[in-house]
């Protein structure tokens, strides 16, 4: 390794980002090379000066939480305090504020129909991240009076479990997830390698029945059943079949304990 | 859990180092935390499209993405990387005495104000490499360059803090 070369390479050296033979070459060079020992050492001294604790800019405190009061959903949010200006900027959300002023009156007929399509969209999404985040459970049982004892305390209500292994339906599990804003039961049952969730809740006013192509090929299969509702998701072509039996089968009724 | 808890444990524990890296991009503290809070709120708005991965890489590249557009500019690239050849050459024809630079490395508020000085370029990869201690591969992703570019802009970079302290030494 000669000199220009090694002043190129002695970045990556000090940075332990060479490949092991070259990092060994630099060595050698290193060794016999006065005027480049030197110019590492220098590198060297820079990198910790610039590594001093004092140079680093930790977040001032209330940082943090002015961020989190613009998030969306958070109470008592407010439009930021801005500095800078971008004309572009106001004029785009004048524009949009336009638009939304226009779509007001559309939105008010709509509401119903777009409560159900949020509601659908929020179940499919619940549905697919419990099966990436390999959290589709939190009490992994097959046995449903082991399930549903699980819940109490959990939640403000009581969740029917029903066990519908005789119509091939199997039960996996139940984890605690949110929709709508609200912590719901969810159920984990599984058809061959598909999975189903149900979640339930307590029935609010609106509760009309639900079948839906949802989305990315997960069905959603909502219902009522006394005061409770339902949601069912999966990409199993036998939901239907599983919503009838889970309509159909008896609600185990509350264990002694 | 819903998406405000995951927002919370995967991108906020990373507010410092977002924090940081626009601190020294703005140089100043107002429009530092003006583009964190910017940068934050479009990581939430964008967080359903996060698919795992390093949250904290993934913020810096939106830290970074907001302070260009909001000095409504791209970096300048190819200019700067000329510019800096005909300095380098410059440079080698008086390179200041190393044990002189030795000394003088260690006063941050000097470090300070060299860093300052250095185009944005070159003070971000500083800040990624130095102070966040990313790798080259880190850097990259957060400011899409090549990893060979990542390499040599660095090196450049420490070359220019070093003549800027060294200009200082000398006089």
């Amino acid at each position: 390794m000669n000199c220009p070369e090694a002043r190129v390479l002695l970045h990556a050296y000090l940075d332990d980002e060479l490949d092991a033979p070259r990092s060994a070459e630099m060595d050698r060079h290193l060794a016999e090379c006065e005027a480049c020992r030197s110019h590492y050492r220098n590198l060297e001294a820079l990198q910790q000066s610039l590594r001093a604790p004092t140079l680093y800019q930790h977040a001032p405190a209330g940082l943090a939480a002015r961020i989190r009061a613009q998030l969306p959903g958070e109470p008592g949010s407010r439009s930021s305090r801005r500095r800078w200006h971008w004309p572009g900027l106001s004029a785009a959300l004048a524009a949009l504020l336009l638009i939304a002023v226009a779509l007001a009156g559309l939105q008010a007929i709509q509401m119903r129909a777009r409560g159900n399509d949020a509601l659908i969209a929020e179940a499919v999404s619940d549905h697919q991240r419990s099966l990436l985040a390999e959290h589709l459970i939190d009490v992994r049982s097959s046995d449903q009076h082991t399930v549903k004892p699980w819940f109490d305390g959990r939640l403000d209500f009581s969740p029917q479990v029903k066990d519908l292994r005789a119509q091939g339906f199997e039960l996996v599990g139940g984890r605690l997830d949110v929709l709508d804003g609200r912590r719901v039961a969810a159920l984990v049952y599984k058809r061959h390698l598909h999975m189903i969730n149900v979640f339930e809740w307590p029935a609010g006013s609106n509760g009309s029945d639900i079948n839906s192509p949802g989305r990315d090929g997960y069905r959603v299969i909502g219902w009522t059943q006394g005061d409770m509702r339902f949601l069912a998701v999966s990409d199993t072509s036998d939901l239907e079949a599983f919503v009838r039996d889970f309509h159909g089968a008896p609600a185990l009724v509350a264990e002694p304990r | 859990m819903n998406t405000r808890a995951r927002f919370e444990s995967e991108v906020m524990r990373h507010l410092s180092a977002a924090y940081n890296l626009a601190r020294w991009l703005t140089r100043n503290d107002a429009d530092a935390q003006d583009v964190t809070q910017e940068a934050a709120l479009r990581a939430f708005r964008y967080f359903d499209g996060f698919r795992g991965g390093d949250a904290r890489v993934w913020l810096l590249t939106i830290v970074r993405n907001t302070f260009y557009s909001m000095r409504a500019g791209a970096p300048q690239e190819h200019p700067l990387e000329d510019f800096e050849e005909i300095l380098e050459q410059r440079a080698d024809e008086n390179t200041p005495d190393p044990e002189a630079l030795l000394l003088r490395v260690a006063d941050a508020r000097q470090l300070r104000a060299a860093l300052e000085a250095l185009p944005p370029e070159h003070r971000e990869i500083l800040v990624l490499r130095e102070f966040e201690e990313c790798s080259y591969k880190e850097i990259a992703a957060i400011t899409q360059l090549k990893i060979g570019t990542v390499m040599s802009r660095l090196a450049r970079a420490r070359e220019r803090l070093q003549r800027v302290l060294g200009a200082e030494a000398s006089s």
